[in-house]
């Protein structure tokens, strides 16, 4: 029985390492896209991770050959590739996702928390948090604010509207 | 090989609705098929759940697929805790389904997604769904077409969870069910939906990284992803990698089941989805979150008292600050997902101490928080309808409007904050008893922060309830003119609500239920024995001579 050598190679590890900084750098960006491309940085670097975790590279893992040479950890792969198809399914919603953000705002980064920006406001008028029936009622429902809820760095949509935006003029 | 055994039944929960929603997308423009097929195949696994609930009482069920035997190949494992979850998860499924369904009814078919290829049609259409465009009315847009097979995979994925007999498997559950909440979070594709929709897809795709990474690091450490085999393997790993493992899988799960620092995306992102989706949601998601939490806690990994102090910990946070956000909000539904957040610690709280007692606690508590929590976001979903908003400030007066409401949301909310003889109040006791039993401060600080929680849930739910149903409508809100809700609407909320009070009815057997699967799920041999038969070193499938002496191969 010839045992694989299981000390795994040192490029390969400091190749996930560098997926894993740069993916984390990528996935803290507010553009969707940005966090996209992080996201499958770590994918990959998450994949490269477990093909190590299956030990050094070996003969084909195809039963029936008469190779002597000891076979790669089959299992390794069959994990990787069904996490390759997962990944490559959840890039296609979040581009889908980013284009309908694009087209409905003229951007796609990531918006504040609605709650956050609610609280921040509520802090500088130094107001209730809510409106008992024995305090003034604000009148603003959380459905209104969310239809006016914009992200302090994203770009205002009258300055550039994209070019196939319907005539709602909104 | 024999069809006709009770291991049949094990994949159906999986298999149906995927073939299912394969059928329906392939008919999407026949709506009343969609309809029947995805009620007859929730049905199916509901039917083949309650036989897996009897079978599984004498001992876990497991079946290798696939043609490979257990440690190599993916099997799926029925034990007394994964049926139980599935049944009740299936019938609140099928609850959920027909309230959709007779809400798409109801607002006529013309709201379903416009069957066309042109872009120019397509692109007006989705504007027209804006909420910008016409606020009010546009809300519950569910396009039908892709409505159903989305909702069944959802259903497949939840299934898949449950089963999974390895942890590789576990990680696909998880990636199909979160693959559909994206597409059911994001239906429309309104504005509002994108943004919650983004902040929640990017969150839940961080956590499926770091779960997937974790089973890289099982693999990588033990040479194996089956369960079984990893509860006999992870105790003689080195107790450093161990506690590395074991932290990064509940970092992954934690971000599902929206522990305390990780939960602050859900109350942000739940509420603007439809009234069934969010349902399905507050009921269903963060709850295979936890149980993957209990499984892995109970099965993998030996106890480990650090963790469970940390894991109290959180707990503890989880409750008081997700009921403080939630007696802070003025719209039910942010209100209800906060209480959502909330009453997750208590099932934490099970967990973490980590005796039978406590497990046994946990998970009736799990079982009766998805019919209470699913109950209730129906009920609001009502009320949006009924009266067109969910801003307590605008509501009022609905309990003479609508006086069965004001019933149906009243009982899933006493239920919630745990009032006597409800069964929210009987799980409650059950982890206050462990706790009380544990005896250290950490648990009785634990103790005190359930019951001061339960308060404050009462006076959350009853400040809704007064501001919504008891007190007069504020003089400047319009009253709707009477409208009758329609029958397939308040018929399955009026189910789940009776569902939830026979869970009190029922508490003895259910509740000797839960401690014989969380019997099982701890006791260390249940499971293995049934996975691999008489310390048998493969599973019962076929697998091919080469394979033999795969297991020599890892060090």
């Amino acid at each position: 029985m010839i045992v694989l050598d299981n000390v795994p190679s040192g490029a390969l590890l400091l190749a996930v390492g560098v997926l894993f900084a740069a993916g984390v750098y990528l996935l803290l960006e507010r553009s969707l896209t940005r966090v996209l491309l992080g996201f499958v940085l770590l994918g990959n670097g998450v994949n490269l991770a477990i093909l190590l975790a299956g030990g050094r590279a070996g003969a084909p893992p195809i039963t029936g050959t008469d190779d002597p040479e000891p076979m790669s950890d089959p299992l390794a792969q069959v994990m990787i590739l069904t996490s390759i198809v997962i990944t490559l399914a959840l890039v296609a919603f979040v581009l889908a996702m980013a284009y309908r953000s694009w087209q409905l705002h003229g951007h796609d980064e990531v918006q504040d928390d609605l709650e956050d920006t609610r609280i921040a406001r509520l802090a500088i008028e130094d107001a209730p948090s809510y409106a008992d029936s024995d305090a003034v009622e604000s009148g603003v429902t959380l459905d209104e604010e969310a239809v006016a809820a914009r992200d302090e760095v994203a770009l205002p949509d009258t300055v550039e509207q994209p070019r196939n935006r319907g005539g709602d003029g909104s | 090989m024999n069809l006709w055994t009770v291991q049949t039944l094990v994949p159906l929960p999986v298999l149906v609705p995927l073939f299912a929603a394969g059928l329906a997308l392939a008919l999407h423009r026949y709506q009343r098929a969609q309809r029947i097929i995805s009620v007859v195949a929730l049905s199916v696994v509901a039917a083949a759940s309650a036989g897996l609930v009897v079978v599984a009482q004498d001992g876990p069920v497991a079946i290798d697929l696939g043609g490979w035997a257990a440690p190599v190949g993916v099997n799926l494992v029925a034990d007394p805790l994964a049926s139980l979850m599935l049944l009740v998860s299936s019938i609140m499924l099928l609850c959920v389904l027909l309230y959709s369904m007779a809400q798409g009814i109801a607002d006529g078919n013309d709201r379903a997604a416009p069957a066309t290829k042109d872009a120019e049609e397509l692109r007006k259409a989705l504007e027209a769904q804006d909420p910008d465009a016409d606020e009010g009315r546009q809300r519950d847009v569910l396009p039908v077409a892709i409505f159903h097979p989305t909702y069944l995979i959802l259903a497949a994925g939840v299934a898949d969870a449950f089963l999974a007999g390895d942890l590789f498997n576990l990680f696909v559950g998880f990636e199909i069910l979160l693959a559909a909440s994206y597409v059911l979070l994001t239906l429309g594709g309104t504005s509002e939906r994108i943004r919650a929709g983004s902040v929640y897809v990017v969150v839940a795709l961080l956590s499926s990284i770091v779960f997937l990474l974790a089973v890289g690091l099982v693999y990588a450490a033990t040479g194996t992803v089956n369960m079984a085999q990893l509860a006999e393997r992870l105790p003689d790993i080195d107790p450093g990698v161990r506690l590395g493992i074991q932290a990064l899988l509940l970092l992954g799960f934690g971000i599902k089941a929206a522990i305390f620092p990780l939960s602050a995306w859900l109350p942000d992102s739940y509420p603007t989805a439809p009234a069934p989706v969010t349902a399905v949601f507050a009921g269903l998601l963060t709850k295979v979150g936890v149980y993957a939490i209990l499984r892995t806690q109970t099965l993998l990994f030996p106890p480990n008292e650090t963790l469970e102090a940390v894991l109290l910990v959180l707990a503890l946070a989880t409750m008081l600050v997700g009921i403080l956000g939630a007696v802070a909000q003025d719209d039910v539904k942010r209100l209800l997902s906060f209480t959502l957040v909330s009453h997750i610690g208590y099932m934490i709280f099970g967990v973490a101490l980590a005796t039978q007692a406590s497990t046994a606690a946990a998970i009736f508590y799990v079982v009766h928080h998805i019919t209470v929590q699913t109950a209730l976001f129906l009920v609001v979903g009502l009320v949006e309808r009924r009266s067109g908003t969910t801003s307590l400030d605008r509501l009022g007066g609905l309990a003479t409007l609508a006086p069965g409401l004001a019933i149906l949301f009243f009982v899933p909310a006493m239920n919630l904050a745990g009032i006597p003889p409800l069964s929210g109040f009987l799980g409650k006791v059950g982890l206050l008893e462990a706790g009380v039993l544990n005896g250290s401060v950490l648990a009785w600080a634990l103790v005190v922060g359930s019951v001061v929680t339960s308060l404050l849930t009462l006076y959350a739910v009853v400040r809704a309830w007064n501001k919504a149903f008891w007190q007069p409508a504020p003089e400047d809100v319009r009253v709707p003119e009477p409208s009758p809700l329609p029958w397939g609407m308040v018929g399955p909320t009026a189910a789940l609500v009776a569902l939830s009070v026979s869970l009190t009815v029922a508490a003895g057997p259910l509740y000797d239920y839960a401690a014989r699967a969380a019997d099982t799920a701890m006791d260390g041999h249940s499971y293995v024995d049934a996975v691999f038969p008489d310390g048998a070193p493969r599973g019962t499938g076929t697998s091919d001579d080469v394979t033999d002496d795969g297991e020599e191969d890892r060090p």
